[in-house]
């Protein structure tokens, strides 16, 4: 029988905390808020080793209060800078579109073989660089359907906001995304009329 | 294209209609008309359907990267700083 008596809170700084770290920074994009809470999720875990089942591994379990304290994160951050009317506005960029709704300058051809993407560092350096220049609630949007696989409803919970509201934040999420890996990594190439 | 004023507008959808429509068709299923009138849209926009490849290798980057971070040994190459590492190991021992 597994329990908490297999824990060894002693060694996990070592074993877990570069893992732990990474895992908050690709979601936090921030030290300071990842090492914290780090720090805050293995004493919760000291705490309440009692939880530990033993049916799940250390790391995943030490993972699974982590992602605890990261919509804990995300659910202080929404309270404290509320949605504004300019988030919901549908393109920051109107000038994406004209009046009639067809593209200004439509985008351009990215070219090449995405799979081959994945593997370049510099491309998933400039795709984090580029999800940290959005506004907080919109990376933070993204984050949770993108990153973890959260459904729009636990992610309205997390954020405070409709359904409706959430389609257009990520909506303008994905734009600027989109808008920002075109500029600074397939910058290169031009787009042509239709 | 311009929307039509009544119920079949959904065929005649906009550029700007369309992004917003592809972008929503990820977070949830649109209803039939919608879906039928990107579809058709698509077949016609080669800006659009740049866009609707574009989201989707978005998507997959992310999902990439969590996966990775998943794995031990992540790519990004990021660590706790040595002080971090110290503050916790005190603060665990120091309940």
């Amino acid at each position: 029988m597994a329990n908490s008596a297999n824990l060894d809170p002693s060694a996990w700084v070592d074993r877990y905390g570069d893992y732990l770290f990474r895992y908050a920074m690709l979601r936090l994009r921030n030290r300071s808020a990842a090492e914290d809470l780090v720090q805050e999720t293995f004493l919760a875990a000291l705490k309440d080793q009692g939880s530990f089942s033993g049916n799940s591994s250390e790391s995943t379990w030490l993972v699974g209060i982590l992602k605890h304290k990261i919509a804990d994160h995300f659910r202080r951050q929404a309270r404290e800078a509320p949605l504004r009317d300019n988030d919901l506005r549908e393109d920051p960029d109107p000038s994406s579109f004209d009046g009639s709704g067809h593209w200004t300058s439509g985008p351009t051809d990215w070219g090449g073989n995405p799979a081959d993407l994945y593997r370049e560092k510099k491309f998933l350096d400039q795709f984090t660089e580029c999800l940290s220049g959005l506004s907080p609630n919109h990376a933070n949007a993204f984050t949770l359907r993108e990153i973890e696989g959260a459904d729009t409803g636990e992610i309205c919970k997390v954020l405070n906001v409709t359904e409706t509201n959430l389609w257009v934040i990520l909506h303008r999420a994905r734009m600027q995304l989109r808008r920002c890996l075109e500029a600074r990594w397939f910058g290169r190439k031009t787009g042509k009329g239709p | 294209m311009v929307r039509k004023k009544n119920g079949e507008g959904a065929l005649m959808l906009s550029c700007k209609d369309v992004t917003r429509l592809l972008s929503e068709s990820m977070d949830r299923s649109l209803p039939l008309g919608k879906r039928v009138g990107v579809r058709l849209h698509l077949l016609i926009c080669k800006f659009c359907s740049r866009y609707e490849k574009q989201l989707l290798l978005i998507r997959e980057t992310a999902r990439r990267l969590a996966a990775m971070e998943d794995a031990c040994g992540s790519p990004t190459g990021e660590s706790l700083s040595e002080e971090a590492k110290e503050r916790i190991r005190i603060s665990l021992a120091t309940p």
